[in-house]
């Protein structure tokens, strides 16, 4: 990596303050830190977000779940909260790489970054969470606009992301057998605005199959999408799979996601 | 042999000495050793799989802060090329081409990651950050990457104008023509062998010391083989004497034959150590791995086979691409030649064949030995279209394969492709595997896997291997530049210890448990008494060190015979002492003692009065009690088994899981059941890694796209299942070499693949799927059901 300056506040104020045109925001790092490694990125400090109490905890109140930006996937995955409120939330981050990433990488690092095969965005958009900035609150349907691109502006912090607990909700992924990244992840969540079908991994990033939630709305099983095709065009080619291979495993992934909300 | 039951000798599974220091992570690797005054060394690599160098400018990364000096090719105009160790003669007698292997780029590159300059500084920091500063005007040509395409691509080397190394071939074409002429029915099959990134979980580091005073240097290596090196650089590389050279490889993380070779890298740090006068260290991270480690595999080949109307083989007939890469690497020739396609018969009475191996220079990094090496691709073509046969001819494919065994009562036996095998029971093996695999019960599994939705398959490989390249005049006349033999010291100390220092090398293996043993079995030494030195050209004989599963056949066979020298000596000794001929001195459980008497000297007290003769009969006894031996074996060894695979596909995903595997072994007498279990635990890992998960892309433009664990894809131990080893069991003992032994190192790598691959076939076989290539990843497996299912 290149030198450059490293700063750990104490507040949200302060890191805001801290960063420059050319810094870095540190969360867990696990995507930041190979970069630099490649000397791939060349930020002049990173401000690291580690010491941000505002950023750590895990709480339920009012039919909300509110992750700290800071918590790690392990904290999640291991949540009594999180597997009493929205079990399929602790499925999920049971799941995201290895235990060595589990326990340095953060929900907010994770929705931040926006990669196309991350794990969380699918919960974010199917559970329409509402993630919070230092700023502004933004619904989760809205923060995802692209490839490793978000509505955040610059500077702006994820401090916390609450989701409205479901009715009822499952999560399954096809993993990248050398990444364990998702190359397909589906949530489908029975929620209080309806049924929603959050789709990561497959396209350039999360998005909602609104053909299967008008299926679902109907009758919430596995067969109810048996004949809904989620078309190629437009979703992700690489050496592990294809458009249209995607395509199909969404579909497998939903069935599978809607089996394990009926439990 | 000694026969007295010894808790720590042949046959005891000791617990591995070397593992405390392992498993507390005190081993001492080349990294971690930390010199005075030390320099790092920074690799300047090609970005572009084939160009030319117009021109490089150094001058700001020379000038820049720390560094200590910049190296390109102009420097190094009097060095030699990285040398190829075995010469491989074309049909029409013509050599292969041997181009010029550079240290560093001259003129042009040839693949990604070829590396072009480097910078030595007093930090690795300051070195990259120089490095940055190196401006090279490359002239991209077009690259070569597929094969069959190679010969009207541009030329690599000028040496080699349609980019071809050699075009060898062995055995009877003639025969062969004739008996598919005849044959009741042909199988033919056109399969890939993918290439694999070796992958060691300790990259290659190298440090070099050079000591003004002695003119010696020192250099540490990650490598299999530290006398090999010392040859190469030395030899071929610097024209430096070699008792100016010191090659130590201390504790080595892996090597799986990628740290055979002589690399660039080591002729690098030697040669700016010389220069400057301080220690040049140079690690690799996992990224350069990817680009400058030799990959193994790469095979592409047309194999038919023809059976008469019994079902007995009576035709083989291969036809591969082999792809040595850009360059030829240590052993790259060796590969898909002597040691691939003299294992064509493989555990079968077949009595034609032929094989064509025509070796392909690529924009890509070069390919030589990986675990196996040759032989998992031999044993993947033949046992694929066997069970192809099988399927075909509607035989059982275990009984096709039994009808066709070469019988117990036929050994030695000579096969059609130059090797004589002198032992072994396949039908033994199969009938083991078998049994344990509950072969007979399979329709019910899978019976009840289609009730949940699954597809199940089983699917059946033998394999032999020939292990430790044998004997010296055979290997010399088919090529081979140095010998098969390997070199033991026994030293027993004064007051009775034993030091072993052995030409092998441990990177894995666990030598200095499985030595010890062997040495505490046949002197009756205690075996925390015995210390195995290996690893350092200082403090061992010269030796070949360790692959091709040779260490215990050819290096424990060295320890033997050193220590029937030791016996011998010792007689004299105690005989000596006790004021007796030597004739009636015998020597068992640890002691020397006048045959039919009590009267004996232990070891110990022969060793002690060894180093204080004061009153030996010194025209006829010399002091000490210290013996070295060379073994040159007289053949290879060639264990043998029976695999069997089972695996589970789900149709919706096209996910594989392999559900069960059996591995039947002969591997002759055992030294050490639990470390050879391990050995096939790990062989059989790195093989279901090929046919599942592993293949190194490259891209048209000749970039590796499989560059890093993100898509490069290792097996982990959730990929696999319990494994059911049956290593115990010795059907037939190694029939030449003192201990019986046939080595086990490579066996697990060779034949599961093909097990593997098989049971995928099997488990498709309602889709009429005849074949799948590897790796068979989720996507290719879903592929090849929706082709069958849109063809009905």
């Amino acid at each position: 990596m290149y030198e450059f300056d490293y700063t750990r506040p104490s507040s949200v104020a302060d890191a805001a303050k801290a960063r420059g045109d050319d810094s870095s925001y540190l969360a867990g790092g696990m995507t930041l830190l190979p970069t630099l490694k490649q000397r791939l990125a060349r930020p002049d400090k990173l401000v690291d977000l580690s010491g941000l109490a505002e950023l750590k905890g895990i709480s339920v109140a009012g039919g909300t779940l509110t992750i700290g930006a800071m918590t790690c996937h392990a904290d999640v995955a291991n949540s009594a909260d999180v597997k009493k409120a929205i079990p399929a939330l602790a499925v999920l981050a049971s799941g995201i790489g290895d235990p060595q990433v589990r326990n340095r990488g953060t929900i907010g690092g994770s929705i931040a970054n926006a990669d196309p095969s991350a794990d969380y965005p699918a919960a974010v958009v199917a559970l329409n969470a509402t993630i919070h900035t230092n700023k502004r609150q933004l619904a989760g349907e809205q923060f995802f606009k692209g490839l490793f691109e978000t509505a955040l502006e610059p500077g702006e912090i994820v401090v916390k992301v609450s989701f409205p607990i479901p009715k009822r909700a499952g999560y399954c992924k096809f993993p990248n057998p050398a990444s364990r990244y998702a190359v397909v992840g589906v949530m489908v969540a029975d929620t209080a605005s309806g049924v929603r079908v959050g789709v990561t991994g497959a396209g350039p990033c999360a998005f909602r199959a609104k053909d299967m939630e008008a299926a679902l709305a109907k009758n919430f099983s596995a067969d109810a999408i048996a004949n809904v095709a989620m078309p190629a065009k437009g979703l992700n080619t690489d050496l592990h799979a294809t458009a249209e291979y995607r395509a199909h495993l969404v579909g497998v992934m939903a069935k599978r996601a809607i089996a394990a909300a009926l439990g | 042999m000694n026969h007295v039951a010894n808790p720590t000798g042949i046959g005891a599974s000791v617990k591995r000495v070397e593992d405390l220091r392992f498993v507390r992570g005190k081993g001492r690797y080349t990294d971690d050793i930390r010199l005075h005054g030390e320099t790092h060394a920074y690799i300047i690599r090609s970005p572009h799989a084939h160009a030319k160098i117009a021109k490089i400018d150094t001058s700001r990364a020379a000038a820049a802060a720390g560094v200590v000096m910049v190296i390109t090719a102009a420097d190094l105009a009097k060095l030699g090329g990285l040398p190829c160790g075995w010469l491989i003669h074309s049909k029409d007698g013509s050599p292969m081409k041997e181009p010029k292997h550079p240290v560093l780029a001259e003129g042009k590159v040839r693949h990604v990651g070829d590396s072009v300059a480097v910078v030595v500084a007093e930090t690795l920091a300051a070195a990259r950050d120089a490095a940055e500063l190196i401006e090279v005007d490359y002239e991209p040509l077009p690259a070569v990457i597929d094969m069959s395409k190679a010969a009207a691509g541009p030329a690599l080397h000028e040496a080699s104008p349609n980019n071809q190394c050699f075009d060898w071939h062995i055995g009877d074409e003639a025969a062969v023509k004739d008996a598919f002429a005849k044959a009741a029915h042909v199988t033919k099959l056109e399969l890939i062998n993918n290439r694999l990134a070796p992958n060691a979980i300790e990259p290659r580091a190298y440090i070099a010391d050079f000591i003004q005073a002695t003119g010696e240097t020192t250099l540490y290596t990650s490598n299999q083989n530290p006398h090999v090196i010392r040859l190469l650089a030395g030899a071929f590389v610097f024209q430096m004497p070699e008792h100016k050279l010191r090659v130590i490889a201390p504790d080595v993380g892996g090597g799986f034959g990628s740290k055979i070779y002589h690399y660039a890298e080591e002729a690098i740090v030697i040669w700016a150590a010389g220069q400057i006068g301080r220690p040049v260290r140079w690690t690799s991270d996992r990224s350069e791995a990817f680009i400058s480690d030799a990959q193994g595999r790469d095979h592409k080949t047309v194999v038919e086979l023809a059976l008469d109307k019994d079902g007995k083989f009576i035709g083989l007939r291969a036809d591969t691409l082999a792809n040595v890469g850009a360059y030829l690497s240590t052993f790259a020739s060796v590969v898909p030649t002597i040691l691939h396609a003299t294992l064509l018969a493989g555990n079968y009475t077949t009595p034609a064949i032929y094989c064509n191996v025509k070796a392909i220079f690529t924009n890509t990094v070069p390919v030589d030995a990986y675990r196996g090496a040759g032989r998992p691709e031999a044993t993947y073509l033949l046992e694929r279209v066997i069970d192809l046969a099988a399927i075909e001819t509607k035989r059982d494919p275990a009984e096709l394969r039994r009808i066709n065994f070469i019988a117990p009562s036929q050994f030695p036996y000579q096969t059609p492709v130059a090797l004589q095998y002198d032992t072994g029971n396949y039908g033994r093996t199969l009938d083991m595997a078998l049994a344990a695999a509950k072969y007979k019960d399979f329709p019910t599994r899978r019976a009840e896997a289609k009730a949940r939705g699954k597809l199940r398959g089983i699917g059946i490989a033998n394999y032999i291997e020939a292990c430790g390249i044998a004997p010296s005049a055979v290997a010399g006349a088919l090529g081979g530049r140095a010998g098969g033999y390997e070199s033991g010291a026994i030293r027993v100390n004064p007051t009775g210890s034993v030091t072993v220092m052995t030409g092998s090398h441990s990177h894995g293996q666990g030598h200095e448990t499985t030595f010890a043993q062997i040495v505490s079995d046949k002197l009756g030494i205690p075996f925390d008494q015995v210390d195995v030195v290996h690893g350092d050209t200082a403090r061992t004989p010269f030796g070949m060190g360790t692959y091709g599963s040779r260490s215990i056949a050819v290096g424990g066979s060295a320890l033997i015979k050193a220590m029937d020298k030791i016996i011998a000596k010792g007689k004299q000794i105690a005989a000596h002492l006790l004021e007796v001929s030597d004739q009636d001195v015998v020597f068992e459980n640890g002691a020397f003692t006048v045959a039919g008497t009590d009267r004996k000297k232990t070891i110990g007290e022969v060793a002690f009065q060894a180093y204080v003769p004061h009153n030996f009969p010194h025209d006829k006894l010399e002091p000490g009690l210290e013996e070295q031996a060379f073994y040159d074996p007289k053949n290879f060894t060639f264990p043998a088994g029976t695999y069997i695979c089972e695996v589970e596909i789900d149709p919706d995903t096209g996910v594989t899981k392999v559900v069960d595997f059996t591995a039947a072994d002969d591997f002759g007498r055992i030294i050490n059941p639990m470390i050879v279990e391990g050995q096939v635990q790990g062989g059989l890992a790195q093989g279901i890694g090929q046919a599942l998960l592993e293949h190194c892309i490259y891209g048209a433009d000749g970039q590796l796209l499989t560059g890093s664990f993100m898509d490069y894809a290792m097996p982990r131990a959730d990929d696999l299942p319990m494994f059911k080893i049956s290593t115990t069991d010795t059907p037939t003992p190694c029939t030449h070499n003192p201990l019986g032994v046939k080595g086990c190192g490579e066996a697990g790598a060779i034949g599961s693949p093909v097990a593997l691959i098989n049971a995928v076939v099997n488990a498709l076989s309602e889709f009429g799927v005849k074949h799948i290539d590897m790796p068979a990843t989720p996507q290719a497996v879903w592929r090849a059901i929706q082709t069958a299912k849109s063809k009905t």
